[in-house]
């Protein structure tokens, strides 16, 4: 099947107005027939549901946790982005636009970012109408903040907790609905099926996770908004329920999946301590707004660091190198993600790593602290500084804070078009779920302006194109065949996981896809790590169904065989993340090849891998098959991409 | 540094079946692991002896989403101020320590298996006003109503609630005024609260009343426990907008 992306003509700046001026519309009456699952309750979930339903849309809503409230978005820490130019420092929509595409290394689609860059604005309004407490001036205004990649500040922020924030107005939002009687909720519940059917997707199979019985609901349109796919590296600052088996279950029944291979590893994270760590803690990048990233400029201060004999306050001024404001003096400790990622790894591959492991940089506020007293960097950063202490034992006020780039988004995911929708009719997905806007790389705060601008003011609009054309479609009743057969399917699998009582546990299984992920699709990539990983990881999935132990029965509240079924997804997803970066002979974003650099910069190639890579589910044990969305630059010139 | 301990733990298949505290021994345990992490090494060592692990909460691990929930040696998420059980590390416990973990308990909060509770009642209180009522595209410009510094400094810290239930397992009477509190106070110290505090403020506390939950008898156990620090002082507020409520509102609670 060919893509087509349906951007709409005409110019970039009027494209998204003149699509809102001709979408097909449903009457009122219609909507109250027409039924909408939406599958996940982070931002673009709940902001999604509640605003389908506000708007009159039959909807159903569920989520694996025990309330909507707790989806994974509510962890994000630093803010948002919206291009209000509160600020009068020069911004506007298309310097956030281009800052996005940019920071995106030039491989996400104008359309949809210059539309995400003008709906920013209406985000924040409406945030704040609903209660958001985002940081206020004494003037009573609201306040700003810079985030990595821009040199304007256009960060929203409510203390080190706005993903909180927005998620809870979001979950109001929706509890208001679901209060009215206008969305059925579906708490502990979790997609393990799309059912589709005459080739559009018609409903979900969920299972019950308190009683472990499966069920069938009927849609007329399925939205996924089940969020990223991090947790396929094991470790990463993503919840430990986070997962891919929705999108993944949807590429299985025909969606494409977009860009597997583009990871986001954020540069500032507690590091590892030991075997039995279960997720790693991000730590915000609003923290670069103040702190100091360095090492010491010697192996030999490294070592003794490393090994007790010197503390980080002994190593004087010039005996330290601040390696981000060396090497890109315009943004300085602000460099985007993917290029601090690297940067980090290349001080600590270099014997200059601090902590007991060389695997860790520091970041030091004494400067800020010195600059502008305690008391500020407290109201600033104070939940984020407990929270280092927590878990370290150390005191981020007196000791730089260590830290050592972590997996945390997925730029990747399900492929759709400008209306949100895959390449099965009817079936959408939404945030972190699609790969739409962040191109090979997310900058910070954009990814809760992504889930928002999704769900509260894209998805409302574009739906209308796709269900004024089922208004004449009823329920189908889930005695159908296409729901017999797929939850038939779904049960299978997981008796087919309890039955093998083989002998290893599945954390075991995950820890070791974990590993070959890191060590070969990690933050540097070969063809020949890849080629050498991709066999490893069909050997270990091969294992795992043969050998895999899980405990307990289907029809019971049963968290091993949750995990199990989520990790069988990841080890098919890992071969599919591993195929895509080995055929993307290029670098960029958070897709680095070894081979494709240029004085230590990613390099990227343009004539030849200017698309999307969007993959055809051929059966688990044959090749998927590449669809090319070649990307078009009509407004932006591509240009190496330079924080020098 | 590593320890050995003996965990004292609930059991309990369903939430029909009942329930008992069962001894495990767990040796080698490091300073630094999280006591959820922990638990996950007692899974571990569980299920290779094809016994069931022991089912609980816990989901983002950094103390944000609410999930974790358990009463560690009597207390609502542990030994330590400020900190959810996913933030407490096992370097706040003694080598030879006997560890109690019990679910929260509170007749609003039904036992689902052994450390799992059902808390879907806090969703069905925020469902009965804990909101402002606008709309996707009604909002006017952000800025066009400036907020004072302090009140929207005070409504953050009401709104850091992250609705784990601490309040209620702490509480000798399992009130939930802590939790609604905090709530009605966040929507109250905003102007874009204000149209609709005196609902709010009488629904939300009908339908907690309706849950189940006991009656505060200020005793400050919650404050004690909440691991955001959230103020009884919402509580004194929740009274005064409820009482306010119902001497002026011409609606009654249904």
């Amino acid at each position: 099947m060919a893509l087509d992306s349906k951007i709409p003509a005409g110019d970039l700046q009027q494209k998204w107005e003149d699509y809102k001026n001709h979408v097909k519309l449903v009457n009122p009456s219609n909507k109250r027939k027409l039924e909408i699952i939406v599958v996940g309750t982070g931002l673009a979930g709940s902001s999604a549901a509640a605003t389908l339903a506000e708007l009159g849309y039959k909807v159903k809503a569920f989520c694996y946790q025990d309330s909507p409230r707790r989806a994974h978005s509510i962890a994000a820490q630093g803010g948002i982005n919206a291009a209000k130019n509160y600020k009068n420092d020069g911004d506007s929509v298309y310097r956030l636009f281009y800052d996005t595409i940019k920071g995106g290394d030039f491989r996400a689609r104008e359309a949809n970012v210059y539309r995400l860059a003008e709906v920013s604005v209406n985000i924040i309004d409406q945030c704040v109408a609903q209660g958001v407490p985002f940081a206020r001036e004494y003037g009573g205004l609201l306040d700003n903040r810079s985030f990595g990649g821009a040199q304007v500040s256009r960060t929203f922020y409510a203390r080190g907790q706005t993903g909180q924030q927005l998620l809870i107005g979001a979950y109001q939002a929706l509890e208001r609905q679901i209060g009215l009687g206008n969305v059925q909720m579906y708490s502990r519940h979790e997609m393990l099926d799309v059912v589709t059917i005459d080739g559009k997707a018609r409903g979900i199979i969920a299972r019950d996770l308190v009683t472990g019985k499966l069920e069938r609901h009927f849609g007329h349109a399925v939205l996924l908004c089940t969020g990223g796919y991090g947790n396929v590296f094991f470790l990463s600052t993503n919840a430990m329920g986070c997962n891919v088996t929705a999108a993944w279950k949807a590429y299985k029944r025909g969606a494409y999946f977009g860009n597997p291979c583009y990871t986001q590893i954020h540069p500032t994270c507690i590091p590892v301590s030991g075997e039995y760590q279960s997720k790693l803690t991000l730590m915000s990048e609003s923290l670069r707004n103040d702190g100091r990233v360095w090492v010491p400029k010697t192996q030999e201060d490294a070592k003794a660091i490393r090994e007790g004999r010197k503390k980080p306050t002994d190593i004087a001024e010039d005996a330290r190198d601040y390696y981000l404001e060396r090497k890109y003096p315009s943004y300085g400790n602000l460099a985007p993600r993917d290029i601090s990622s690297r940067a980090a790894k290349e001080a600590c591959d270099d014997g200059r790593g601090v902590g007991e492991s060389g695997l860790a940089v520091y970041l030091d506020f004494a400067d800020a602290i010195k600059r502008l007293g305690k008391h500020v960097i407290e109201e600033r950063y104070g939940n984020l500084f407990d929270m280092y202490s927590h878990i370290t034992a150390e005191d981020p006020y007196s000791v730089p804070m260590r830290i050592y780039p972590a997996v945390h988004y997925t730029m990747g995911g399900l492929w759709v078009d400008y209306d949100l929708m895959t390449t099965v009719p009817g079936l959408y997905a939404l945030g972190e779920a699609n790969f739409s806007d962040h191109g090979a790389n997310r900058l910070g705060a954009s990814a809760l302006m992504q889930g928002l601008a999704d769900g509260y003011f894209v998805i409302p609009y574009t739906i209308g194109a796709y269900l004024s054309g089922e208004i004449f479609t009823k329920a189908i009743p889930t005695d159908h065949p296409a729901f017999v057969e797929a939850e038939n399917h779904v049960q299978t699998t997981l008796n087919n996981l309890l039955s093998i009582q083989g002998t290893k546990s599945v954390d075991q299984y995950h820890k070791e896809l974990g590993k070959i992920m890191w060590d070969y699709c990690g933050m540097a990539r070969t063809a020949e790590g890849l080629t050498k990983a991709r066999d490893m990881v069909r050997k270990l999935r091969a294992e795992f169904w043969q050998n895999v132990r899980v405990t307990g029965k289907a029809d019971e509240l049963n968290q091993d065989l949750e995990k199990a079924q989520r990790v069988a997804d990841f080890m098919e997803l890992g071969e599919l993340m591993i195929v895509d970066a080995l055929e993307r002979n290029e670098s960029c974003g958070g897709h680095f090849r070894v081979e494709f650099q240029e004085e230590g910069e990613a390099k990227r190639n343009d004539d030849t891998y200017a698309y999307v890579a969007a993959w055809e589910f051929k059966g688990i044990e044959n090749n998927p098959v590449m669809h090319k969305e070649e990307l078009k630059f009509e407004e932006v010139k591509l240009a190496t991409r330079s924080y020098k | 540094m590593t320890m050995n301990i003996k965990l004292r733990i609930w059991r309990q298949a369903n939430a029909q079946a009942e329930g008992k505290l069962v001894e495990y021994q767990l040796n080698d345990v490091s300073a630094n692991m999280s006591f959820l992490e922990m638990m996950d090494v007692l899974n571990e060592q569980l299920i290779s002896k094809g016994e069931a692990p022991v089912a609980f909460d816990h989901d983002c691990r950094e103390g944000i989403c609410g999930t974790c929930s358990m009463y560690i040696n009597g207390r609502a998420h542990g030994p330590q101020k400020l900190s959810t059980t996913c933030q407490l590390y096992m370097r706040n416990f003694t080598d030879g320590e006997t560890i109690t973990i019990e679910p929260f308990r509170a007749k609003g909060f039904p036992v689902l298996k052994d450390l799992c509770v059902d808390r879907s009642a806090f969703d069905r209180i925020i469902a009965a006003g804990g909101y402002i009522s606008a709309s996707t595209g009604q909002a006017q410009d952000a800025n066009a109503i400036p907020v004072e510094k302090a009140a929207a400094d005070s409504a953050m810290d009401a709104a850091a609630c992250i609705g784990c239930g601490a309040c209620v397992a702490a509480c000798k009477n399992a009130s939930a005024m802590l939790f609604v509190s905090a709530k009605v106070s966040h929507l109250a110290l905003l102007p874009q609260g204000h149209p609709e505090r005196k609902k709010r403020a009488l629904a939300m506390v009908a339908q907690m009343d309706a849950e189940g939950f006991g009656s505060c008898t200020n005793t400050y156990a919650c404050e004690a426990e909440c691991p955001k620090g959230i103020s009884v002082a919402n509580i004194a507020r929740l009274n005064r907008e409820f009482l306010n409520a119902s001497l002026i509102s011409e609606e009654m609670p249904k």
